[in-house]
């Protein structure tokens, strides 16, 4: 197992007063705090950021920590000195010491080890725990079933920490939008002491799609249209997420203009509508044709587009 | 190392699923006590006047529960969570506005 510098972890010096590691480590659980950030791998960084304040908040695991020596290196082939772990008495605030790292338990020991006091042998219920799933507009619209695998450590016969790897195969329903959550009842943390398991939540993540955006259950759409198409009126083939349907585009048309086809978004009750936002894109003038076309434009239309600029 | 594969359909937390004052106090894992300063602060606007009338939407528990692990693991106070909560909604809106904005920006440039 690796060598963990909890010091460098919270990015202070080893000599760092109680109140320096309280102030680091408040603006990085601020920072890294999974619901808070966008920072790749704020999950594992604010448990590695927990774990370092877990033991260099408290002075005995602090002199417990500092007693291994200062000659680690982060990442360096670490074995516990012998004896480590195994009869520390040391107590952990929250019961979720099984999330600490090996590190951290070969020096003080696991929580689901610590069987002997009244205390510890409390039933307790596992951890709660959300997990983001990302999945892709189209699944969204139609629903879709995905597969998630775990791992969990889990004590076995002899106390000794094993792995249990579970694969759900998740139905997640039609209609989910953007950060919605879907609870598995049960299939969180493992309980303490035969106590229940936490429940597992999955947050739903659509991820950016080609052509459309979502917000809620609303579809956007940028539809480009010909001038004559937004000058003359027309009907044109337009996509959703349930296949294409005939839109009408009234005449007079402008870009930036918002038609709404009402129940083509994601389904729900109500349904979502798409939102197409019209863009006139102009015919590039290639040929001599275009551009007699373009010259007659200028002479037949009378049209200032800068009119309202005062120009 | 033990495997095993189940077939699972969830709850899906949204406007359709409703819950009671108790429930909700399971799910976020705390008190009744900390759900009422809850609403009491409106941070949670539930239906119906009473604690044993309230009815709570699939939304409001990921609030709460929002809610219940910032107050943890930040020491936060309930006004303090509350903006968060606001903040973080706000937050969420002006990302998809942006998402949206981009995404026209990036047809243009096509």
């Amino acid at each position: 197992m690796q060598y963990k510098d909890y010091y460098q972890t919270l990015g202070v010096a080893r000599d760092a007063s109680q109140a320096e590691i309280k102030r680091a480590y408040r603006r990085l659980a601020r920072k890294y705090h999974p619901d808070v950030s966008k920072e790749p791998n704020a999950e594992a960084r604010f448990k590695e950021v927990n774990e370092a304040n877990e033991v260099l908040h408290d002075p005995e695991k602090r002199a417990a920590y500092d007693a291994l020596g200062n000659n680690w290196r982060a990442g360096q082939d670490f074995r516990p000195p012998p004896g480590a772990g195994s009869s520390s008495g040391f107590h952990f605030e929250q019961g979720d010491a099984g999330d600490f790292s090996d590190f951290f338990s070969s020096i003080f020991g696991r929580a689901f080890q610590q069987g002997g006091g009244a205390r510890e042998a409390r039933r307790r219920r596992g951890q709660d725990q959300t997990i983001r799933l990302a999945i892709d507009l189209e699944d969204a619209y139609r629903g879709v079933t995905r597969q998630i695998r775990l791992d969990a450590p889990e004590p076995d016969a002899n106390g000794q920490r094993s792995t249990r790897s579970r694969t759900l195969n998740v139905r997640i329903p039609a209609g989910v939008t953007q950060g919605r959550q879907i609870r598995l009842a049960g299939q969180g943390g493992p309980g303490l002491n035969e106590g229940p398991a936490g429940d597992l939540y999955l947050e739903i993540e659509l991820n950016p799609h080609r052509h459309f955006t979502a917000d809620g259950r609303d579809i956007q759409l940028r539809l480009p249209i010909a001038p004559w198409e937004a000058a003359l009126g027309a009907s044109v083939t337009v996509p959703t997420l349930g296949g294409s349907v005939t839109l009408k585009i009234p005449e007079g048309s402008q870009s930036g203009q918002r038609l709404r086809l009402k129940g083509r978004g994601l389904p729900g009750t109500p349904p979502g509508d798409e939102i197409v936002v019209l863009e006139i894109v102009t015919p590039p003038a290639k040929t001599e044709a275009a551009k007699e076309a373009y010259r007659l434009m200028a002479e037949r239309l009378p049209f200032n587009p800068r009119a309202e600029l005062g120009v | 190392m033990t495997q095993t594969e189940t077939d699972i359909e969830g709850t899906l937390l949204d406007e359709a699923l409703i819950v009671s004052f108790a429930e909700l106090t399971r799910l976020c894992g705390t008190n009744g006590r900390a759900v009422k300063l809850m609403v009491a602060e409106g941070l949670l606007r539930p239906q119906g006047c009473q604690p044993d009338d309230w009815r709570f939407s699939g939304d409001e528990i990921r609030r709460a529960r929002l809610a219940v692990r910032l107050q943890h693991d930040l020491d936060l106070n309930l006004a303090g969570t509350a903006l968060a909560l606001d903040l973080l909604d706000e937050l969420d809106r002006l990302r998809t506005r942006l998402q949206a904005l981009e995404l026209l920006a990036e047809q243009r440039r096509r």
